[in-house]
C-alpha cells in the first residue's frame, strides 16, 4: 500500500499543482499572480513529464561505456528533451507576459485584472 | 531540390525572421527584405504544392533518410523530427505564405510611422513560421513547439503598439489564453507518450486503443484546440486581438487561428479517427460547437459601434461555419453511404470555407485599416461620406462584404452554398441557423458600409486621400481573389479542397510511410 502511494507520488503532486494553478488562473485579480499560476501549471506539466520518463531501476540513456546489464533497461531520453524545450519556452512565454504586465501597470495604474479591462462589449 | 521542400518552407522564413533585426534603423530595408522572403516562401510553397497534387504524401526526415529506427530484435519504431505533408498540410501552408506575403504587403504604409519596425517584420515572419511549422509537421511534441512559436510571436505582434494600454491588454489576454491551451497539449501530449512511447501521429494513430487515457487526452486536446481557434465558449479573446494587432498582421494572425482548427481535424480525422464510432458523437459536438459559435459571434457583432471590433465578432461567426462543415464529415464518418452522399462535400464546404474566409476577412480588417489610417479613429459613429474620397478602398469594402454575406457571384457564396445544402442533409435545423446567421451578417455589413461610406461627408475629414498604394495593390489583390474564387469554384474545389478532404479521410494512407507499417 504504502508502494503505491510512493511511486505515485510524482502524479499525485502533478494533480495537486494543476490543481492550485487553475484556481491562481481563475480566482485571483493581480495580474502577476495570473503569470505565477500559469508558471504553476507549467511545473506541474513539466514534472509530469519527467515522471514519465523515470523507470525504477533503469539506466540514464548513455550508449557509450555502458555496462552489460543496461542492455535493454535503459529509459528513453525524450521525455528529458521534452522538459528542456518546454522550459525553455515556457521562459520566453512568462518573460512575454510580464512585459505586458508592465506596461498594463504604467497605461493602467493598476495591476488588478479587474479594473484593466477598457476592452469591452 | 524538390524532396527538401518541406525543410525550406520553415527554413527560409526563419532565416529570414533572424536577418531582418540587422536592418535596424531603416524599416522600409527591413520592410522590403521581410517582403523578399515572403515571396520566396510563397513560390516555395506553390511548388510544395504541386509537388503534393503531382505524387501524394511528402515525409521528411530531418537528419536522416529513413524514419524508422530497427532495433535488433527487428521490432522498429518511428524516430526524429518528422515532416509529414499531405494535402490539408500543404492547402493550409498555401494560404499561410498567401496571406503573409499580402500582410508584408500591405505593412509596407500601413506601419511606416511607427518605430521597432526591424522586430515588427521579424514577428511577422516568426509567426509564418509557427504556422508552417504547425500544419506541416507529422509529430505531435513539434505541434506543441511550432503551436507555442506562433502564440508568441502573435501576442507580441497583438501588443505592438505598446504606447497604447489596450495593445498591450489585448496582448496579455492573447497570450494566457495560448499559453494555458498549448500547456494543456503538452499535458495530454504527455498522457499518449507515457501510454504508447511514441509521439509521431501517425504512428500513434495506428496504436490508439481508446482507453480512458486516450478519452481524457481527446478531451483537453479538442478543448484547447477549440479554445485556441476562437470557438464559443472561448471566443473572448479574439475580438480583442484582431482589434488591437495592426491590420497588417490581421491576415497571418487569422490564419494562425485556422492552423489550430487544422490542429482540431488532424487530431479528430488522423490521430483518433480509428475510433469512429465514438468520433460520430465528437462530430455532433463540433456541429453544436459550430452553430453556436456562428450565431452568437453574428449577434455581438450587431451591436458594435468599433468598426474593426465587429469584423473581429465576424470572424468568430465564420468559424462557426469551418466547425459546422467539418463537423457534418466528423458525423458521419462511420457510415459510408452517408459520407458519399453529403459528408465528403460538407468537409469540402468546411475546408473551402477556411481560405475563402481568410481571403475575405483579411480584405475587410485591411479595410477597417484603411479607415483607421486616414480618419485616425475606429468609431462608426465619427465617420461618414468616406466613399468618394476613398473609390479603391470603397470598392475592395463592397467586395468583402457581399462575399462574407454570400452574395452569389463572390467566394463565401460558393463555400456557404455547400454547407448550407449538406448541413441540411444531417438536420434542417443546422442550416436554418447557418441560413440566419447569414442574413444577420448581411445587416451588420450594411450598417459599416452606411455608417462609414455612405452618408454626409464629415467636415474633419475634407481633406482625406486613398490610402497609399501598396496598401491599395494588397486590398484589390484579394479583393481580385474574391470575384475568381467566386466565379471558378470548381476550379478550387477539383485542385486544392477536394484533395485535402481525401488527405482527412484517408486514414490509411497517412500512416503508411516510410515502409514503417
Amino acid at each position: 500500500m504504502n508502494n503505491v502511494i510512493l511511486a505515485n507520488l510524482p502524479f499525485v503532486v502533478v494533480a495537486l499543482l494543476l490543481a492550485i494553478g487553475f484556481y491562481t488562473i481563475g480566482f485571483k485579480r493581480n495580474l502577476i499572480k495570473v503569470v505565477i499560476g500559469i508558471e504553476i501549471l507549467e511545473g506541474a506539466v513539466n514534472l509530469f513529464l519527467v515522471a514519465l520518463g523515470y523507470v525504477k531501476g533503469a539506466y540514464a540513456p548513455i550508449y557509450t561505456m555502458a555496462p552489460e546489464d543496461a542492455v535493454n533497461n535503459m529509459v528513453l531520453p525524450t521525455p528529458q528533451a521534452l522538459t528542456l524545450t518546454s522550459i525553455v519556452i515556457g521562459v520566453a512565454v512568462s518573460a512575454l507576459m510580464l512585459a505586458f504586465a508592465v506596461n498594463i501597470y504604467r497605461h493602467y495604474g493598476t495591476l488588478d485584472v479587474t479594473k484593466a479591462r477598457r476592452l469591452r462589449g | 531540390m524538390m524532396e527538401h521542400l518541406p525543410a525550406l518552407m520553415i527554413a527560409v522564413p526563419l532565416f529570414g525572421a533572424f536577418t531582418t533585426p540587422l536592418f535596424k534603423k531603416r524599416g522600409s530595408a527591413a520592410a522590403v527584405w521581410a517582403l523578399i522572403i515572403a515571396t520566396t516562401t510563397l513560390g516555395l510553397s506553390l511548388l510544395l504544392v504541386r509537388q503534393i497534387l503531382n505524387s501524394g504524401l511528402m515525409v521528411y526526415v530531418f537528419g536522416a533518410d529513413k524514419p524508422t529506427l530497427v532495433l535488433p530484435s527487428g521490432y522498429s519504431v518511428p524516430i526524429r523530427i518528422i515532416f509529414e505533408v499531405d494535402a490539408i498540410g500543404a492547402f493550409m501552408a498555401l494560404s499561410a505564405t498567401l496571406m503573409t506575403f499580402i500582410g508584408a504587403l500591405y505593412s509596407y504604409n500601413h506601419v511606416k510611422n511607427e518605430t521597432g519596425l526591424e522586430k515588427y517584420y521579424a514577428l511577422l515572419l516568426l509567426l509564418e513560421v509557427g504556422i508552417l511549422g504547425m500544419v506541416l509537421t507529422g509529430d505531435l511534441f513539434n505541434l506543441f513547439v511550432f503551436l507555442e512559436i506562433a502564440g508568441i510571436a502573435g501576442s507580441a505582434l497583438v501588443g505592438f503598439r505598446n504606447y497604447r494600454g489596450e495593445a498591450s491588454e489585448a496582448g496579455i489576454k492573447y497570450l494566457i489564453v495560448s499559453a494555458i491551451a498549448s500547456l494543456m497539449v503538452l499535458f495530454s501530449i504527455g498522457l499518449l507518450y507515457g501510454e504508447y512511447g511514441n509521439l509521431n501521429i501517425a504512428y500513434l494513430s495506428t496504436q490508439i486503443r481508446f482507453s480512458t487515457v486516450d478519452m481524457i487526452a481527446l478531451g483537453i486536446l479538442f478543448t484547447s484546440f477549440a479554445m485556441k481557434c476562437g470557438s464559443v465558449p472561448t471566443h473572448h479573446w479574439v475580438p480583442d486581438a484582431y482589434t488591437e494587432v495592426p491590420s497588417g498582421i490581421n491576415p497571418a494572425l487569422l490564419v494562425a487561428t485556422y492552423a489550430s482548427l487544422y490542429a482540431l481535424f488532424r487530431i479528430s480525422f488522423t490521430l483518433f479517427g480509428k475510433i469512429s464510432l465514438s468520433m460520430s458523437n465528437v462530430g455532433w459536438i463540433m456541429c453544436i460547437l459550430g452553430v453556436l459559435t456562428m450565431f452568437i459571434g453574428v449577434t455581438m457583432a450587431l451591436v458594435q459601434k468599433d468598426v474593426k471590433r465587429l469584423m473581429s465578432y465576424h470572424a468568430i461567426s465564420q468559424t462557426g461555419y469551418m466547425l459546422l462543415g467539418v463537423g457534418v464529415g466528423l458525423a458521419v464518418l462511420n457510415d459510408p453511404a452517408k459520407l458519399a452522399a453529403f459528408g465528403r462535400d460538407a468537409m469540402a464546404g468546411g475546408i473551402f470555407h477556411i481560405i475563402n474566409h481568410i481571403i475575405y476577412k483579411s480584405l475587410l480588417l485591411m479595410t477597417a485599416g484603411a479607415l483607421f489610417y486616414v480618419t485616425g479613429t475606429r468609431n462608426l459613429n465619427e465617420m461618414g461620406g468616406l466613399a468618394r474620397k476613398m473609390p479603391y478602398t470603397t470598392i475592395a469594402f463592397i467586395v468583402g462584404a457581399a462575399a462574407i454575406s454570400g452574395i452569389p457571384p463572390f467566394n463565401g457564396f460558393a463555400s456557404k452554398f455547400l454547407i448550407y445544402e449538406t448541413s441540411y442533409q444531417l438536420n434542417p435545423l443546422l442550416a436554418v441557423f447557418a441560413l440566419v446567421t447569414s442574413v444577420l451578417t448581411l445587416a451588420s455589413f450594411v450598417k459599416v458600409f452606411a455608417s462609414a461610406f455612405l452618408g454626409p461627408p464629415v467636415e474633419k475629414y475634407e481633406n482625406v486621400r486613398e490610402v497609399p498604394k501598396a496598401m491599395v495593390v494588397a486590398m484589390l489583390i484579394l479583393a481580385g481573389l474574391c470575384i475568381l474564387f467566386g466565379l471558378f469554384p470548381n476550379l478550387v474545389l477539383d485542385k486544392l479542397v477536394y484533395p485535402a478532404v481525401d488527405a482527412l479521410l484517408n486514414l490509411a494512407q497517412y500512416q503508411t510511410w516510410g515502409g514503417v507499417l
